[in-house]
């Protein structure tokens, strides 16, 4: 319980590491802050608008506080550029990224699973070594190269399916899911090898155990030694990961959102960068950095709670 | 893992991986030397050529020797006519600059913080885990892209940003390394010579962690190649018209279903340089635990 403690104090004080980051970033711009946030064609009405709105002639701790005690009420302003509340146009983006996220993990489980039971049920065999192989090569090409090849392979030379066209979750769901192949594709591609590489080492030391000897003496067929009563214990560093991965992809889907046009939370980061439009982009570093940080500690929490050769051991980071 | 070599040698991947890197550094370096357009000339007779296409245009315009009557496109042109070969080794300077330089600031101060925390022990290593863990915290990706955002993307900011990410990974080795060492006999035999903790850390501790985190640090190489180029692509790293991987790729994008090769080109060549990287760090590895394990 002590190790709870510690790591709730942990979260709070990442929290507010990056809370403060945040704020300090718009409010380190170089001139004046109100010119900048304002854009060109802000009239003077505007920037003295602005300027209240920031409360610019206070101390900058002041300001911090305050603007900390709004944002922790769900007021992040709004922007200056479409005058939308920046809080309510991140969550009407924030399913899609959600969709993603659980697509890509599916699919990459998809690969990873049967390759990772076959490379630990034949290790050093020719087919273990050949997708390791692969494994290797395709965790040095980029998530933006991956999302290129596959657009080049199933949208431009086989046309099985467009490269872009998102249709909402509400139109048509079938529309919706196929919107979501390609670049679910594309994460999956480089994902399944870390989960491939920690199932396969896991089931290995699984397979070494007395019982699956006893299974395999009792006669039961390889697979359902493998299926039955090797999988379930080998996977729950698999799981780990996957938990883990969620939140490293929160980065991935900028790039993934942005290739194929999907409104989620990445794309619309990267479209306010474009658009300089200041208060959006603080809004989404400040919510994709929260929930990256609560991810991973609910996952650091999981694997303590479920683990208990961790709990004596305290932190386990990243 | 990979690359199985037989006996305590590196094998033949690993050469192969260090001639790709010699091959891309010395272009980077002699780039400007080169009998190849510069990288922003258009040629606008030759858009988005295919490889080996041959123009007898006089693209070199300040210079009179022979061989400038013609020219060909060995690796084709881009949608503006610029030649692909140039822009390939000119954008070289950007990727190996940012993924050569990031990684020693992270090896340098990350190293150096990972010694002391594993040294010393006590309240100072657990500062130093607890600074480490909030930058461990930020989303990577996300957090350079604000700062490039906000203090504008030229090659300083980018070295720095993404340098200061990769403190945290190298600490972590480092800290790992030296926490293991402190324990062993030499150290011990060290102390009690009556050495200073300072001495022992720098004479002891620093050279026998250098080497491991160095290898290390040739994987966050080949990342941080990766990570410059999905700035670039994104448009948010180095701005046009300085060419770069990334930036080369993404302008392929528009073109990808007529003229694959301006898009495909630029990335074979990123994954033939970052897979290098990746085989050379593997492999020294592998290489120096045999050698351990020999002993």
């Amino acid at each position: 319980m002590q190790i709870l403690g510690k790591k709730a104090f942990r979260f709070v004080l990442v929290v507010l590491a990056v809370s403060a980051l945040t704020f300090l970033m718009i409010n380190l711009l170089p001139g004046d802050v109100a010119y900048v946030v304002g854009g060109e064609e802000a009239t003077l009405a505007d920037i003295e608008a602005i300027r209240n709105n920031l409360g610019l002639d206070q101390n900058i701790l002041v300001r911090y506080l305050s603007w900390l005690k709004n944002a922790a009420s769900g007021d992040l302003g709004e922007s200056y550029l479409t005058r939308e509340p920046v809080l309510g146009t991140i969550i009407v983006r924030l399913p899609v990224t959600l969709e993603l996220l659980i697509i890509s993990q599916c699919m990459a489980l998809m690969l990873a699973l049967p390759l990772g039971i076959v490379g630990a049920y034949r290790s050093d065999s020719m087919v273990d070594r050949f997708v390791n192989g692969i494994g290797f090569a395709t965790l040095s090409i980029p998530s933006f190269v991956m999302a290129l090849l596959t657009i080049y392979l199933f949208s431009i030379k086989l046309r099985w399916l467009p490269a872009t066209g998102y249709v909402p979750l509400s139109v048509n769901i079938g529309a919706n899911l196929k919107s979501f192949i390609l670049p679910g594709l594309s994460i999956a591609m480089i994902e399944w090898v870390v989960l491939m590489r920690v199932l396969r080492s896991d089931m290995i030391t699984t397979l070494g155990q007395n019982y699956i000897l006893m299974a395999k003496a009792k006669g039961l067929p390889p697979w359902r030694v493998l299926l039955q009563h090797a999988l379930r214990p080998s996977s729950f560093t698999l799981i780990t990961v996957l938990g883990m991965q969620i939140g490293r992809h929160l980065g991935e889907a900028v790039i993934v959102e942005t290739i194929f046009a999907l409104p989620g939370i990445g794309r619309l980061l990267i479209d306010s960068i474009y658009a300089r439009d200041y208060q959006m982009v603080q809004g989404c570093v400040l919510l994709i950095t929260i929930g990256y940080v609560i991810i991973n500690s609910v996952v650091d929490l999981l694997y303590t709670v479920l683990d208990p050769r961790i709990r004596t051991e305290g932190g386990h980071a990243g | 893992m990979q690359a199985k070599n037989s006996g305590n040698r590196l094998g033949f991947i690993f050469w192969i991986s260090i001639a790709w890197i010699v091959l891309v550094v010395f272009s980077a370096i002699t780039a400007s030397w080169w009998t190849i357009p510069e990288p922003d000339k258009m040629d606008w007779d030759n858009l988005s050529s295919l490889p080996g296409t041959i123009t007898d245009k006089a693209i070199f315009q300040n210079r009179s020797d022979e061989k400038a009557s013609s020219y060909t496109y060995l690796l084709g042109t881009d949608t503006m006519g610029r030649d692909l070969v140039s822009r390939i080794v000119y954008g070289s300077r950007i990727s190996l600059s940012v993924g050569l330089l990031a990684p020693m600031i992270g090896l340098l101060v990350g190293g150096f913080l990972g010694c002391l925390a594993g040294f010393y022990r006590g309240p100072l290593e657990s500062t130093i885990v607890a600074v480490m863990d909030i930058i461990l915290a930020f989303p990577g990706l996300v957090l350079l892209l604000a700062v490039t955002f906000y203090l504008g993307a030229n090659l300083q900011n980018l070295i720095f940003s993404l340098g200061l990410l990769t403190i945290p990974v190298f600490c972590r080795v480092a800290r790992a390394k030296s926490l293991a060492l402190s324990g062993l006999e030499f150290v011990q035999a060290a102390r009690l010579t009556g050495a200073g903790s300072m001495t022992i850390l720098f004479r002891e501790i620093v050279p026998n962690v250098v080497v491991p985190v160095a290898i290390y640090g040739l994987l966050v190489v080949a990342f941080m190649i990766m990570a410059e180029g999905a700035l670039s692509f994104l448009g948010l790293g180095i701005p046009s018209p300085t060419p770069s991987w990334g930036g080369m790729i993404a302008e392929g994008k528009e073109v990808l279903d007529e003229s694959p090769h301006i898009s495909m080109i630029p990335a074979a060549i990123m994954f033939m340089t970052v897979v290098s990287f990746n085989l050379i760090g593997d492999c020294l590895r592998s290489y120096f635990e045999r050698g351990k394990r020999q002993l």
